[in-house]
């Protein structure tokens, strides 16, 4: 495998693993963002 | 760097689950470590919503109301309670496990164990035994938190030897995070499966065991450790060693004999129970301190902005740490801890809401970064070899926080309203007890200084031989 082909491979990779974890994680941030606004209201 | 294989506990029944399958190849990036990490931390953290459940849960006979075969609110209690037991003792129990057998296989047991112990509660809820759900969720969910919350500990900290606060700031940031998953998703989980005659906690408990199930697994599929002298492109180890980072590795029980250890978990404990009190009671306090300016509607919206600074705090104090040291972002902690505590009842007194908003988010961004900035210290102390199983035994300071944060709170305040101080001032003492848990943490702190040389491993085979001495013993 070139050295081009296994860089844009690694790179999907961590799209995809971050991706994976991240989505959740930022709509659940966000959900609790909405509710904590509350306090300012 | 060179991480030797210890040869105990390296066979299991699953090969590909052992430490030496899951190896890096050349070409692995780091980065894909942290979220391997944090399938496991997500998941696990969901214990922090475990609430959401209690009050369907009270009413899964009756429906509208609680029926009197109902189970009460103060019986689930223990659901939780359990759990974070079990989470201390299993880490502190399996830790050597853990550590010796790998993050994959670790990840791989507290998937089973968690996702097990959502099933195991399904069927109690479905059959309404709550013994099932405590062996469930209790035991068996707490086995996995203790497992879960130790297994990327030392992976990450090899990772990442130039930042190893940031690494493991970023796992255990995850465990603050999963409740924010965790909540909203049961809610709306239970909207869907409910009907006007059945509340649908059982659905919601498979639902969520198989999601969890499947996000952990990707996780222990997803880890890797580095191989043996691997060093990050670039990576200088410091030609000059400090004095609090030690080069030497200690033995996991060696540890227990150490001072440091036990200063380490006054610090950790001392700054979680100041944490943890108020945290808890961060609803009801802020709405006895500002009557009428603070709403229960504000106040959860108070106790949401909590959830996210404890979050924000993991990963930017352990972070922080990488850069100042591990005994001075404790000195912050407990420095900052005392002048915020002892601010909060002038903030009460003067009717300064944002003040003391500020205070609490400070506050609790502390507590949260305490968690994660704990791993970082002990590898200074007692290097990485056994620094996951080490982090499993200081755990127990959080079970004994547990205790003590809400009972110092909660107790100081019926103590005071029973005694004629109005519930707006009902608080101070508590703020300024946990001032002084502070200068106490304080002192540990100050009195941390480098292991003694007589602890560190002669060799990296002494583990091996003491767990085959201990073998032959056990077989005469």
């Amino acid at each position: 495998m070139s050295n081009a082909t296994q860089d844009s491979s690694t790179t999907l990779k961590l799209i995809l693993a971050w991706g994976f974890v991240g989505i959740p994680l930022v709509w659940g941030v966000l959900q609790t963002l909405t509710n904590a606004m509350k306090l300012f209201q | 760097m060179e991480f030797t294989e210890p040869k105990a506990y390296t066979r299991s029944l699953i090969p590909f689950l052992d430490r030496s399958h899951s190896i890096a190849k050349p070409g692995f990036s780091r980065w894909l470590v942290p979220p391997a990490a944090l399938c496991v931390h997500l998941c696990i953290g969901q214990a922090y919503a475990f609430s959401v459940f209690n009050l369907p849960m009270t009413k899964l006979i009756g429906i509208s109301q609680p029926a009197p075969e109902d189970w009460k609110l103060t019986q689930l209690g223990w659901i939780f309670s359990l759990a974070i037991f079990f989470l201390g003792v299993s880490s502190a129990v399996f830790g050597r496990w853990v550590e010796e057998g790998g993050p994959r296989k670790a990840m791989f047991a507290a998937a089973l164990c968690w996702a097990g112990g959502f099933f195991i509660s399904a069927i109690g809820v479905k059959v309404h035994n709550l013994w099932l759900i405590y062996l469930g969720y209790g035991v068996l969910g707490g086995i996995a938190l203790g497992i879960g919350y130790i297994s990327p500990v030392s992976t990450l900290i090899k990772w990442f030897p130039d930042r190893p606060g940031m690494a493991t700031g970023m796992a255990i940031m995850g465990f603050g995070g999963g409740a924010f998953i965790a909540s909203p998703l049961s809610v709306w989980l239970m909207s869907k499966f409910s009907t006007p005659t059945h509340i649908g906690v059982m659905e919601t408990f498979v639902v969520l065991g198989v999601v969890y199930l499947f996000f952990m697994l990707v996780g222990s599929l997803l880890v890797r450790v580095p191989p043996a002298g691997w060093a990050p492109a670039g990576y200088v180890a410091p030609a000059q060693s400090k004095k609090l980072i030690s080069k030497n590795d200690v033995f996991v029980y060696d540890a227990l004999k150490t001072p440091q250890f036990w200063l380490i978990w006054w610090v950790l404990c001392l700054n979680v129970t100041a944490g943890i009190g108020v945290l808890g009671q961060a609803s009801a306090m802020s709405q006895e301190m500002f009557p009428g300016h603070i709403t229960p509607v504000a106040a959860a919206g108070f106790v949401g902005l909590m959830s996210l600074f404890n979050m924000g705090g993991r990963f930017a104090w352990a972070t922080t740490s990488d850069y100042i040291g591990r005994r001075n972002t404790y000195f912050v902690f407990m420095v900052l801890g005392f002048i915020l505590y002892c601010t909060v009842p002038h903030a009460g007194s003067t009717g300064n809401v944002a003040l003391f908003v500020i205070c609490f988010l400070v506050i609790i961004s502390m507590y949260g970064g305490g968690f994660s900035t704990v791993p970082a210290y002990l590898k200074d102390m007692f290097g990485v070899r056994y620094v996951g199983a080490i982090h499993g035994l200081l755990l127990t300071a959080w079970s004994a926080a547990g205790i003590f944060g809400p009972v110092i709170v909660n107790y100081l305040r019926e103590y005071n309203i029973t005694h004629g101080v109005p519930k707006a001032q009902a608080y101070n003492n508590t703020m300024y007890i946990m001032a002084g848990l502070l200068v106490i943490g304080f002192i540990c702190n100050l009195l941390v200084k480098a292991v003694d040389a007589r602890f560190h491993m002669k060799d990296s085979n002494e583990a091996e031989s003491a767990t085959a001495a201990a073998a032959v013993a056990a077989k005469a």
